[in-house]
C-alpha cells in the first residue's frame, strides 16, 4: 500500500466523523509518512511502519467524540416574527383566558363565603332563637317560647357541623391555591431552564 | 496498569517530549521509544487532547518543501509536569513504606 492508497482508505474508513476531524488526521498521518520516508524508508515501508489502516479507523471512529447535538430549543427567526404579528390575537386571548381563570377562582371563594354566611346564619339563628325563647318563657308564654329554644338548638347544632363544612372547603381551596402556584412556577422555572 | 494512571503517563511523557524545545509527531515518537511504545493513532489522541486541554499549542511550520505541525508546551502543560512530579513524590514515599512494610514480615 502506498501513502496515497493508504490516505484514501483513511478518508473512507473516517467518513462517520466531521469533515475537519478526518482532515486533521490525514494531514497528521501523511506527515508521519512523510517523516519516515525523508529518514529513508521507501513509501511503502513507511506506510508498514504507520501499522494497519483499519486498526487506525477503528480506533479513531471509537474514540472519536461523539457529541450529541444539544437539545437546546431557542426561538427560530420566524416564530419570532410569527409571535409578534400574531399579538393582537394571541395577546386577547390569552388575557380573556386569564380573566376567565381569575373569575373561576373568585367563584369558588364565593361558594366558600356563601357557605361561611350559612354558617353565620345558623349561629345568629341559634343566639336569637334561644334568648328569644328565654325572653317568650319569662313573658308567659313557655310553650311558645320552648319552641323556640329548641328551634335555636337545632341551628346551633346545624352550625356546628357548618363550622366543619366551611373550614375543610376554606382549607382545601387555601392547599389548592398554593398547590397551582407551585406548579405554576415549577412549570417557569422549567421552561428557562430549558431556553 | 490502570487505564487512567496510563493516560496520565502518557501525557506527562508527551508533554516532557516538547518540554525543552517544540517537537513535532515523528520525532515525540522516537524520543519516547526507549521508554514508553506510543503508536501514531495514540499519539494523535494524546496530542489532541492536550491541545484541548490548553497545555500545548500547535503552530504548522514549512519543513523541507511540505508543512509539519510543531507541538510546543504551554504553561499550563509545565504546570502539569510539575503537578505530575508532586504527585509521585507522594506515591513514591507510599511505595517506600510499602515495601519496608513488606521487609519487615
Amino acid at each position: 500500500m502506498n501513502k496515497r492508497e493508504f490516505l484514501n482508505e483513511l478518508r473512507k474508513g473516517l467518513s462517520p466523523l466531521s469533515e475537519i476531524e478526518i482532515e486533521e488526521r490525514i494531514i497528521f498521518y501523511s506527515e508521519m509518512i512523510d517523516d519516515r520516508i525523508e529518514e529513508g524508508l521507501t513509501e511503502e515501508e513507511a506506510v508498514t511502519a504507520i501499522g494497519s489502516v483499519y486498526e487506525i479507523i477503528g480506533q479513531a471512529v471509537t474514540e472519536a467524540p461523539t457529541e450529541k447535538p444539544e437539545k437546546k430549543r431557542s426561538l427560530k427567526v420566524w416564530e419570532i416574527v410569527l409571535l409578534i404579528l400574531g399579538s393582537p390575537i394571541w395577546l386577547s386571548l390569552a388575557a380573556a383566558a386569564l380573566v376567565v381563570a381569575v373569575s373561576l377562582y373568585i367563584s369558588v371563594w364565593a361558594v366558600i363565603i356563601s357557605l361561611w354566611s350559612v354558617f353565620g346564619a345558623f349561629v345568629g339563628t341559634a343566639v336569637g332563637g334561644i334568648i328569644g325563647g328565654i325572653v317568650l318563657c319569662t313573658v308567659g308564654k313557655a310553650l311558645n317560647g320552648i319552641a323556640l329554644i329548641g328551634g335555636g338548638l337545632l341551628c346551633a347544632g346545624l352550625a356546628i357541623f357548618a363550622f366543619f363544612g366551611c373550614k375543610a372547603a376554606s382549607k382545601s381551596t387555601v392547599l389548592l391555591t398554593k398547590k397551582f402556584f407551585v406548579w405554576l412556577k415549577g412549570r417557569i422555572m422549567g421552561k428557562e431552564e430549558n431556553v | 496498569m490502570d487505564i487512567q494512571l496510563k493516560r496520565g503517563l502518557l501525557d506527562v511523557c508527551v508533554l516532557a517530549a516538547i518540554k525543552d524545545e517544540a517537537s513535532y509527531g515523528y520525532k515525540i515518537i522516537k524520543d519516547l521509544k526507549p521508554y514508553i511504545e506510543l503508536s501514531e493513532s495514540t499519539l494523535y489522541t494524546i496530542l489532541k487532547r492536550l491541545e484541548t486541554a490548553k497545555m500545548l499549542t500547535v503552530k504548522t511550520a514549512e519543513h523541507d518543501g511540505r508543512l509539519r505541525k510543531y507541538y510546543h508546551i504551554t504553561p499550563s502543560g509545565l504546570k502539569r509536569i510539575d503537578g505530575f512530579l508532586d504527585e509521585w513524590k507522594e506515591i513514591l514515599s507510599i511505595y517506600r513504606f510499602v515495601t519496608k512494610e513488606d521487609e519487615n514480615e
